[in-house]
């Protein structure tokens, strides 16, 4: 049952620094690394020691909650560096990459094998398995679930994103097997969001297929799901992202863990926003050096609403697929030059509350800035207007706030994860960090419903 | 603007922690931050952030009832000098309306913005921008020679009774400038209603034979649409009082005479999207429904009230119907806040505004009331739409269930 997902509410921010479809390989990166903090809800628990040997595929790390789950070095190699934060948080394993990369060797897999416990075996051994997502609560999906269905948007609408088609590629056969190895997993269907009118999966087969049109967050796998079936208390859905799907596929294909990714870098402080092939978990500079422009920037691994902060030192992140530069904004506006008194024309905004709505085809050069201080909640109305979701997006942050388990659940929680609220935080007035807010709701939730 | 952050740099450090004024961080981060938005950038979350903040959504809600607010000026010398029987200039209305605008402002801010500066440096919090509005608002509402005292008592009571002692500007269960207004009308009656408040007779002149300073609301309780002007000439035709209300020449509180002005605001409101146009339409429309329930109801059951038979187009433009609901109704935080939830509380304004000011004579001027009362049921109109959102999701979830 295919449909037409078509989104009405939303907001497109429209920023400068578009990619060009043009792919380059990304300079060389000495050391990679696996930073824990992309996995949400995951305690790590090391296996390996600094100095230690590793090849492409084996663990670094495991959950401790779920030690079936490996996390596995996209290179071989030392690990050179365990970095910790307070409280000896693990916050990265860094790996000094070899000349030549040694793979560790895993069973292949292909359509023809319907054992669908080994599959979930060797997606685990082989590392692959936290490219899985379930929903409720945006954590790796637990390999002993059975989901009901399976959720892929090939769809990337969040600004300056990556056009998926492109990032695939020459790929479309890893992707077709990746899906083949998702249908085998799924309980019920594997569903794919695609554009409308982008035609590159239209030969993609064994999945129900969904066009999907509107402004961001439009290509959310959470919209997905919330217009063709949405998740009901006690109901497990399963989400991959598109180019994790490519990864997935090589990787069952080549028995080996092949962490290679195109990604795009963005943003108005590139010098040529481009693509650029690297591997998951690359030094930041590898692929930014040389190529931004000069002045004080953040990179964001991800995009601008939903990426992480990272420095030229910094690593890409597991599930990045772009990279995004902008100018930070620790500056101090004037009122009447540059601040809430100001004419404001180059000021972006939901509202219309500066002039800016007069050129609506204007593409903005968006800073860091917060744009003035936090606030308790005063505006109404303006969440809605950026959430297509039929749940009222401030009575269930009111309710996290409160910690009120009951009303959570009631108000819908289970059917979103803090991307989809990402929207929310940017237009929100008050300048209440939301995405935090709903992350702390989903981890009181799992916390809840652990036993 | 390197002089001012100059000199804010220079105090800076008597305010921070450990400096002999740290106590008053809130007023020097209040000042800090009204000139300059400040250099904080996104720490966690998205990265980019709308370029709307508290004080530019505040800021505009101010710009909105400038109409309002200097049609009010005007009005209040035109007023003065028309029932004085005195030819004068524009410049001396305005001249005249000014001198009794400023005080009742100074007054107003003073008031509320002393009493949050207190609570927030007591809290330690930063200080909310809220009371601008409020503040503004106040001086509006009120009628021309309302003794300053009573405007300061009122402003405290209701800045420090129905905002702080729940949390603040956020926080409010009722709109603050308007049970401001309550507070007088409840408190002092004579300074709030009746026939004398409405028009300045103070001075050495007297007003012309047939002045009686009545509004239309006034008039309408005992003359139904048979309208006069201030120096008690009937208006030619209905839709003679019609215009004078439309544009605003009739005696009321400072801000509400003028729909136009109103008007005017609301739609500055509505598209920059700072109110709720659902809360001002509905309002409207539920005002016009009883009005016309009235026109249609009024001769036949109730000869006795000419009130009912004031045509409902004539209602909406009267007193300060317009005035409370494009600027009172629409306060986010006292108003309902689901989409659903906007259109009932808008329309039940309008229908009790209406319904009050006919039906109960002791409230010539019913929108305060209806504000105020929906206020309080703005959580239980939330209550049952959002109720309605998890029953279809428990439904939902049942349907999944059973099959």
């Amino acid at each position: 049952m295919s449909k037409a997902v078509k989104v009405k509410k939303g907001l497109d921010i429209k920023l400068v620094g578009q990619a060009e479809q043009k792919v380059s390989p990304a300079g060389n990166s000495e050391i990679y690394a696996l930073q824990p903090d992309d996995f949400f809800g995951v305690v790590p628990k090391l296996t390996v020691k600094e100095g230690a040997e590793v090849e492409a595929g084996s663990p670094l790390f495991f959950d401790k909650q779920r030690e079936d789950v490996l996390f596995v070095s996209p290179v071989s190699g030392e690990v050179v560096e365990i970095m910790r934060g307070a409280k000896r948080k693990i916050l990265a394993v860094k790996v000094l990459a070899d000349k030549e990369i040694k793979y560790k060797s895993f069973p292949t897999w292909s359509k023809s094998s319907q054992d669908r416990d080994g599959l979930v075996k060797l997606l685990q051994e082989s590392g692959l398995w936290p490219f899985v997502k379930q929903r409720p609560y945006g954590v790796i999906a637990n390999p002993e679930d059975t989901p009901r269905d399976i959720y892929v948007s090939t769809y990337d609408s969040s600004p300056l994103a990556p056009d998926t088609a492109f990032s695939v590629g020459e790929e479309k056969a890893h992707f077709q097997t990746g899906m083949d190895a998702l249908n085998l997993l799924s309980g019920g269907e594997v569903h794919m969001g695609v554009k409308k009118g982008e035609t590159f999966f239209d030969d993609i087969e064994g999945v129900v297929k969904h066009t999907v049109s509107g402004p961001h967050p439009a290509g959310n796998v959470g919209v997905l799901i919330h217009h063709t079936n949405p998740i009901n208390k006690g109901e497990i859905v399963w989400t991959v992202n598109p180019l994790d799907v490519v990864m997935i596929g090589r990787c069952l294909t080549s028995g080996k863990f092949d962490a290679k990714r195109t990604i795009a870098l963005t943003g108005s402080e590139t010098k040529a926003p481009q693509y650029y092939t690297t591997r998951i978990g690359a030094l930041t500079k590898s692929v930014t050096d040389g190529k931004l422009k000069e002045g004080n920037v953040r990179i964001i691994s991800g995009n601008v609403l939903t990426g992480a902060k990272t420095e030229p030192e910094g690593f890409l992140g597991f599930y990045s697929t772009q990279m995004t530069v902008i100018p930070e904004g620790d500056q101090k506006k004037f009122m009447i030059t540059e601040g809430w008194l100001s004419p404001g024309l180059d000021k972006f905004s939901l509202s219309k509350a500066y002039p800016s709505w007069l050129f609506p085809k204007k593409r903005y050069k968006l800073d860091t800035n917060l744009n003035g201080e936090q606030r308790a909640f005063v505006v109404t109305g303006e969440l809605e207007q950026v959430f297509p979701f039929d749940i009222y997006p401030m009575q269930l942050i009111k309710a996290i706030m409160i910690n009120d388990i009951d009303s959570m659940e009631k108000l819908g929680i289970y059917e979103v994860d803090a991307e989809d609220f990402a929207l929310c935080e940017f237009v929100c007035t008050s300048k209440i960090n939301i995405q935090d807010v709903v992350r702390q709701g989903l981890a009181d939730m799992k916390k809840e419903f652990a036993a | 603007m390197k002089a001012v952050d100059n000199l804010l740099g220079k105090v800076r450090p008597a305010f921070e922690k450990g400096g002999k004024l740290e106590k008053y961080w809130p007023m020097y981060d209040a000042l800090e931050t009204f000139a300059f938005v400040p250099d904080h950038t996104t720490k966690t979350g998205a990265h980019v952030r709308d370029a709307i903040d508290m004080k530019r959504t505040m800021f505009l809600v101010i710009l909105a009832m400038v109409p309002a607010l200097l049609f009010g000026v005007y009005n209040l010398g035109y007023q003065h000098f028309a029932a004085m029987g005195v030819d004068a200039t524009f410049l001396e209305m305005a001249l005249f309306g000014f001198g009794k605008l400023i005080p009742l402002i100074i007054v107003s801010y003073g008031v509320g913005l002393g009493i949050e500066f207190i609570f927030c440096i007591k809290k330690g919090h930063a200080i909310y921008e809220g009371f601008l509005v409020s503040g503004m608002l106040i001086p509006l509402i009120m009628p021309v020679d309302v003794p300053l005292w009573m405007v300061g008592v009122a402003t405290a009571f209701s800045v420090i009774f129905v905002k702080e002692v729940f949390g603040g500007t956020g926080m409010n269960i009722l709109n603050v400038a308007l049970t401001a207004r309550a507070f007088i009308f409840f408190a002092y009656p004579t300074e709030m209603s009746g026939n004398k408040v409405w028009i300045s007779t103070t001075g050495d002149r007297t007003p012309v034979d047939g002045y009686t300073g009545e509004t239309l609301l006034g008039q309408a309780v005992e003359k139904g649409a048979a309208f006069t002007d201030v120096t008690g000439q009937a208006y030619a035709s209905a839709a003679d009082s019609f215009m004078a209300s439309f544009i605003g020449l009739i005696p009321g509180s400072i801000g509400e005479t003028s729909a136009l002005a109103i008007l005017i605001g609301a739609a500055m409101l509505i598209f920059t999207g700072v109110a709720s146009w659902r809360i001002i339409l509905w309002g409207i429309l539920g005002g016009a429904v009883m009005g016309f329930i009235f026109n249609l109801i009024g001769p036949a059951y109730f000869p006795e009230n000419l009130y009912l038979q004031v045509p409902w187009w004539q209602q909406l433009v009267m007193g300060g119907f317009l005035f409370g609901v494009v600027f009172m109704a629409t306060d986010p935080v006292s108003a309902a806040q689901t989409t659903r939830g906007k259109v009932i509380y808008g329309f039940l304004i309008g229908l009790l505004g209406i319904l009050i000011r006919v039906v109960n004579p002791a409230y010539p001027e019913g929108i305060m009331m209806a504000i105020l009362f929906m206020n309080v049921m703005a959580p239980t109109v939330d209550h049952y739409v959002v109720q309605g959102n998890i029953n279809k999701r428990l439904k939902r979830f049942k349907t999944v269930k059973a099959a």
